[in-house]
C-alpha cells in the first residue's frame, strides 16, 4: 500500500516536471534547470556518503572538470551535446579514479581532508593553467550545436533545454539507483555500516570504495556538464571547496538515507539560495548555520525524517 | 597422521614495551575444536587479530592448510577459508537479518561485483540466506532490523556471517559472553551441532569453563601471552601449573586486553 | 651559494610558522579525534583581529600577539560548548560536516564584517628592515623574528608534552578517552581545553603571518590546505610528524619556489601524493589503514 502511495507520489512528481515549461513562470524554468543538475550531482555524492560512508569534500573538481570538458568541446570541436556529456562523465570518473587511488588509502579522516586538498589542487590547476583553461575568466563564448544520435532539438531554447537535462537526468538517477539496489550497492551500504566485516568476509573494501567513488566522479562529471551550456561559462570557482559545500548540504538537507533525499535537498537548496541571495549577500553564512543546525538536530534530512515517520507509521 | 590445518609457530605480538602475545606454538587439527582459555589480558583476542589478518605479527609465522599466511590482509585470509566472529557484536545494523547474511553470501559468490542485478531479486543467495538462518533458529527473525534484535539473537547473527563464506576454520571470539544461560546453552548445542557436522574446524575464546568442557577436544591455556598449556579437557585440569595460575591470579586484570583492543 | 643559503632560511620561515599552526590540528585531532576544518579559518580570524587591533585600535603589535589568540581561544571555547558537544559520541562524519559548517560561517563572517578587500599590516617598528646575512644578502629582520617565535614553541611545546602533568593528561586522553576518565581526569574539559588550545595556537600563528602576508578572505583557505598537507605528509596525531611535514613542506615551498617557478603551486601536491603512495601513514605516523 504505501510502495503503491510512494510510486504514485513519484510519477504525480516527474509528470509535474515534464509540464513544469507550461506552467510555471520563465524565470523558474531555470531554476528548474539547476534544480535538476545540482540534484544529480548532490546525488552522485551521496553514493559515496550516504550509501559508502565516505565524506568528499572535493566534489566539486570531478563537478568542474565535467563542465570544462564539455564547454572546451563546444567551443573548440562543436561537437554534438551528447558525445561531450559522455566525455565529461569519463573525465569525472577518471580524475575521481586518480584522486581515489590515494584517497582511500586510509580512514575517514584522511578521506575528508585529501579530497578538500586534491580538489583545491585541481582549482588551483584551472586558475594557473592559462593557456588551457583561460584563467579565473574560464572558457565562455561557445554555442550549442546539434544534440547527437541525429535527433533535431533547438538546445538554445530554455524550455528544450530544460527537458534534454530532465530526460538525462532520469536516465542517470535510474542507473544510479539501479547501482545503490545491486549487490554491489548492498556490498557499499555494509562497508558504511561496518567497513571491518566486510573485509572479514573476504572482500577488499579499497576497492569498492575507489570503485564507488569512480562511479560517483562519473556522475558529478555528467552533470557538471550539463551546467556548461546552462551557465555558458566553466570557470575556476566551480571548482572551489565551496561548489564541493553544494552537494554535502544537498544530502544534509534533503536526508543522506534515501536515494532520493539529495534531489529534496537540491530543490530546498536552490529555491532558498534563489530567495536569500536576493534579499542579502549573506548566503553562505546562512548555509553554514543550516549545514550546522541540520547536523546537530535533524541528521536525518528532511525528506528522511518524512520517511522514517510515515513508513513506521502502522 | 593428517597434517594440521593450522601451523603456528612462535607467533609474538609486542606494543611498545609490552608484550601482548609470546611465542605461541600451535597446531590445530582438522576438524576438531580447540579452546583457548585464560583470564583477561591473557593475549587471546590479540592472538586471534593475528591469525585472522587484523594485526601483524611482529615475530612468528601462520600457516594454513601448509600455506604462509603471515601478514596477509584480512580479506585475503577470510577467502583462504578462515572466518571470525568478534568479542563485541560486529554486525550491520541498519540492514535486515537476512540482508546481513546476504552481504556475506554476496562475498562468497562474487555478486558483490554485480553493479546491475537488483540485489533483492537474487533468490539463490536468499534461499541460501534463510537456510542458513533457519540452522541457527532465527530465522523468524529474517526480515527484522538487525540494530534492534535482541543481544543473543545478534551473536547468533553474526555466526551465521561468519559461516556464509563456508569456511574451513572457524574462530569464535566469547561467543556466550553476555548471554543468559538459556541463551548461552542454544548457542552451546549449536556449535556442538556444527562441530559434529565435521564440516569446521573451530577455535573457541571462552570464560565459561561449562562451555569449554563441553565443546572442546583440546585447551589451549594462556596466561599473560604464553602458552601455559595445551591438551585434552583432562590433561589441562590436572596440570600443576593451570591450577597454580587459575587459583592465585586476580582475573579482573582488565589493562593487557585493552591494549589488544587498541 | 647565499641565494640557496636565503632560500633554506625562507624554508625554514614558511616551515616553523605551518608548524604553529599545523601542530594546533594536530592535537585536536589527537583528543577529539576530529579534524578541525576550521582551524584555518581560526588562523585567519587571528590576523584579523591583529589588522583590528593594529590598523583600526592603534594598539601595538604586542597587544595584538597577547588579545588575538585569546580572543579566539574564548571563541574556540564558546564554540565548543555550544557546537561541537552534541556529536562528540555520534559518528566521525558528524564532526566532520560540522567543523566544515564552522568553516563557512567564520569565512563569510569575516567577509561581511572586514568585507573582501586585501589588508596589509606593518611589522613593529624594531622588527623592519633588513640584516645582511650570508655576505651581501638582505633579510628581513621580520622573517627572523618568525624564526625565533617557531623555535620557541618548537621548545614549548615538546616541553608541555613530556614534561607536564596538562601535556601528559592530553598524551593519555589522546590514547585512550575512556582510560582517561577511569584516571579521573575530566575529560570534558580536556576537551575544550585542548579545542582552545588548538584555536590559540591558529591564531597565534595568524597574528604573526599578518605583518608578512596579505590579510584577506582566501589566507584561511591556503593555510588549512597546507596544514592538510603537511599532516599527511608528517603523519597524522603525531608532535614530531607535524614538525617533519612542516619542515618537508616549507623546504617544497622554499626551494620549489625558487628552482622550479613553473610547477611550484603544484609541488606541495606532489610531495603529499608521493608520501601517500609510499609511505601511506605519514613519515612519522602510527597506522590509519582503511
Amino acid at each position: 500500500m504505501k510502495s503503491a502511495i510512494l510510486l504514485g507520489a513519484l510519477v504525480l512528481t516527474v509528470i509535474l516536471l515534464i509540464a513544469l515549461p507550461w506552467v510555471v513562470p520563465y524565470f523558474y524554468i531555470f531554476i528548474g534547470t539547476e534544480i535538476l543538475i545540482m540534484g544529480l550531482f548532490a546525488a552522485s555524492f551521496n553514493l559515496v556518503f550516504g550509501y559508502t560512508g565516505m565524506l568528499s569534500f572535493g566534489h566539486a573538481a570531478f563537478f568542474g572538470i565535467g563542465t570544462y570538458a564539455t564547454a572546451m568541446l563546444l567551443l573548440h570541436l562543436q561537437w554534438p551535446l551528447l558525445a561531450c556529456l559522455l566525455v565529461s562523465m569519463g573525465m569525472g570518473a577518471l580524475l575521481a579514479l586518480v584522486i581515489g587511488f590515494l584517497s582511500v588509502r586510509l580512514n575517514e579522516v584522511y578521506f575528508a581532508m585529501l579530497t578538500l586538498a586534491f580538489g583545491m589542487m585541481v582549482f588551483s590547476i584551472a586558475h594557473m593553467w592559462r593557456s588551457v583553461t583561460n584563467g579565473s575568466d574560464g572558457i565562455a563564448g561557445f554555442t550549442l550545436g546539434a544534440f547527437g544520435l541525429g535527433i533535431d532539438l533547438t538546445l538554445g531554447n530554455p524550455a528544450v533545454y530544460y527537458h534534454v537535462v530532465l530526460a538525462i537526468v532520469i536516465v542517470a538517477s535510474l542507473v544510479l539507483y539501479l547501482i545503490c539496489r545491486s549487490s554491489f550497492g548492498l556490498i557499499l551500504q555494509a562497508i558504511r555500516q561496518n567497513a571491518e566485516r566486510v573485509s572479514f568476509c573476504g572482500l577488499n573494501i579499497r576497492l569498492y570504495r575507489l570503485a564507488a567513488f569512480t562511479i560517483s566522479g562519473a556522475f558529478a562529471g555528467l552533470a557538471g556538464g550539463m551546467m556548461a551550456p546552462f551557465l555558458r561559462v566553466a570557470s575556476p570557482e566551480m571548482m572551489h571547496w565551496s561548489t564541493s559545500a553544494e552537494p554535502v548540504l544537498m544530502s544534509i538537507l534533503g536526508g543522506t538515507g534515501y536515494f532520493l533525499g539529495p534531489y529534496v535537498g537540491s530543490a530546498l537548496f536552490v529555491l532558498l539560495e534563489t530567495w536569500i541571495t536576493s534579499v542579502t549577500q549573506a548566503w553562505m553564512l546562512f548555509l553554514g548555520i543550516v549545514l550546522a543546525l541540520m547536523v546537530m538536530f535533524f541528521r536525518r534530512g528532511i525528506l528522511g525524517t518524512f520517511l522514517d515517520w510515515w513508513l513506521d507509521k502502522k | 597422521m593428517t597434517d594440521p590445518i593450522l601451523n603456528i609457530h612462535n607467533l609474538t605480538k609486542r606494543f611498545g614495551g609490552n608484550t601482548a602475545v609470546s611465542g605461541i606454538n600451535l597446531q590445530v587439527m582438522p576438524r576438531e575444536t580447540l579452546a583457548i582459555i585464560g583470564p583477561n589480558g591473557a593475549g587471546k583476542t590479540t592472538f586471534y587479530n593475528m591469525v585472522s589478518g587484523r594485526m601483524q605479527p611482529t615475530e612468528g609465522t601462520v600457516e594454513l592448510n601448509g600455506h604462509d599466511i603471515t601478514g596477509l590482509k584480512p580479506h585475503k585470509i577470510s577467502r583462504m577459508g578462515v572466518s571470525r566472529s568478534f568479542q563485541i557484536n560486529n554486525i550491520f545494523p541498519e540492514m535486515t537479518v537476512r540482508q546481513n547474511v546476504e552481504v556475506a553470501l554476496s562475498a562468497f559468490h562474487g555478486y558483490s561485483r554485480k553493479l546491475f542485478n537488483l540485489a533483492s531479486g537474487n533468490r539463490k543467495v536468499q534461499e541460501e540466506a534463510d537456510e542458513l538462518l533457519n540452522r541457527l533458529s532465527i530465522g523468524e527473525l529474517s526480515s527484522q532490523r538487525a540494530g534492534i534484535i535482541s543481544y543473543g539473537d545478534k551473536r547468533l547473527l553474526e555466526i551465521a556471517v561468519v559461516l556464509a563464506t563456508r569456511p574451513k576454520l572457524v574462530l569464535l571470539d566469547e561467543p556466550t559472553a553476555g548471554m543468559t544461560p538459556e541463551e548461552t546453552r542454544r548457542v552451546t548445542k549449536l556449535i556442538r551441532s556444527l562441530a559434529d557436522s565435521g564440516d569446521y574446524t573451530f577455535l573457541i575464546t571462552e570464560h565459561d569453563m561449562g562451555v569449554v568442557f563441553d565443546l572442546a577436544d583440546r585447551i589451549l591455556v594462556m596466561h599473560r601471552g604464553e602458552s601455559l598449556a595445551v591438551g585434552t579437557v583432562e590433561e589441562v585440569k590436572n596440570n600443576p601449573d593451570v591450577k597454580k595460575a587459575y587459583l592465585g591470579e586476580d582475573e579482573d586484570d582488565e589493562d593487557g586486553e585493552k591494549e589488544a583492543a587498541v | 651559494m647565499s641565494g640557496l643559503g636565503a632560500a633554506l632560511l625562507n624554508s625554514l620561515d614558511i616551515g616553523l610558522l605551518l608548524f604553529v599552526i599545523a601542530v594546533g590540528l594536530n592535537i585536536v585531532f589527537g583528543v577529539l579525534n576530529v579534524i578541525n576544518f576550521a582551524h584555518g579559518a581560526l588562523y585567519m580570524l587571528g590576523a584579523y583581529l591583529a589588522f583590528t587591533l593594529m590598523n583600526l585600535l592603534g594598539l601595538s603589535f604586542i597587544v595584538a600577539l597577547i588579545v588575538a589568540p585569546l580572543a579566539v581561544a574564548v571563541l574556540a571555547v564558546i564554540i565548543d560548548r555550544l557546537v561541537l558537544r552534541f556529536i562528540y559520541e555520534r559518528d566521525i562524519a558528524d564532526s566532520l560536516l560540522l567543523t566544515f559548517a564552522l568553516l563557512l560561517i567564520i569565512n563569510e563572517s569575516v567577509r561581511m564584517i572586514w568585507g573582501s578587500g586585501i589588508h596589509t599590516v606593518q611589522p613593529p617598528e624594531l622588527l623592519r628592515g633588513s640584516v645582511g646575512i650570508f655576505g651581501d644578502t638582505l633579510y628581513p629582520v621580520y622573517s627572523l623574528f618568525v624564526i625565533v617565535v617557531g623555535l620557541v614553541l618548537v621548545a614549548a611545546l615538546w616541553f608541555i608534552f613530556n614534561r607536564t602533568r596538562a601535556g601528559k593528561i592530553m598524551r593519555a586522553a589522546a590514547l585512550d578517552r575512556d582510560m582517561a576518565e577511569a584516571l579521573c581526569i575530566n575529560t570534558k574539559l580536556v576537551v575544550t581545553g585542548v579545542f582552545a588550545f588548538g584555536a590559540w595556537l591558529a591564531a597565534l600563528g595568524g597574528v604573526v603571518a599578518a605583518p608578512m602576508r596579505a590579510v584577506d578572505p582566501g589566507m584561511g583557505d591556503k593555510i588549512i590546505i597546507e596544514s592538510f598537507i603537511v599532516v599527511v605528509i608528517g603523519g597524522l596525531g603525531s608532535f614530531p610528524g607535524a614538525l617533519a611535514g612542516a619542515m618537508v613542506l616549507g623546504l617544497i615551498h622554499g626551494l620549489g619556489g625558487r628552482y622550479l617557478p613553473e610547477i611550484n603551486l603544484l609541488l606541495p601536491f606532489i610531495g603529499m601524493a608521493l608520501v601517500l603512495l609510499f609511505k601511506p601513514n605519514g613519515l612519522m605516523g602510527k597506522g590509519a589503514n582503511a
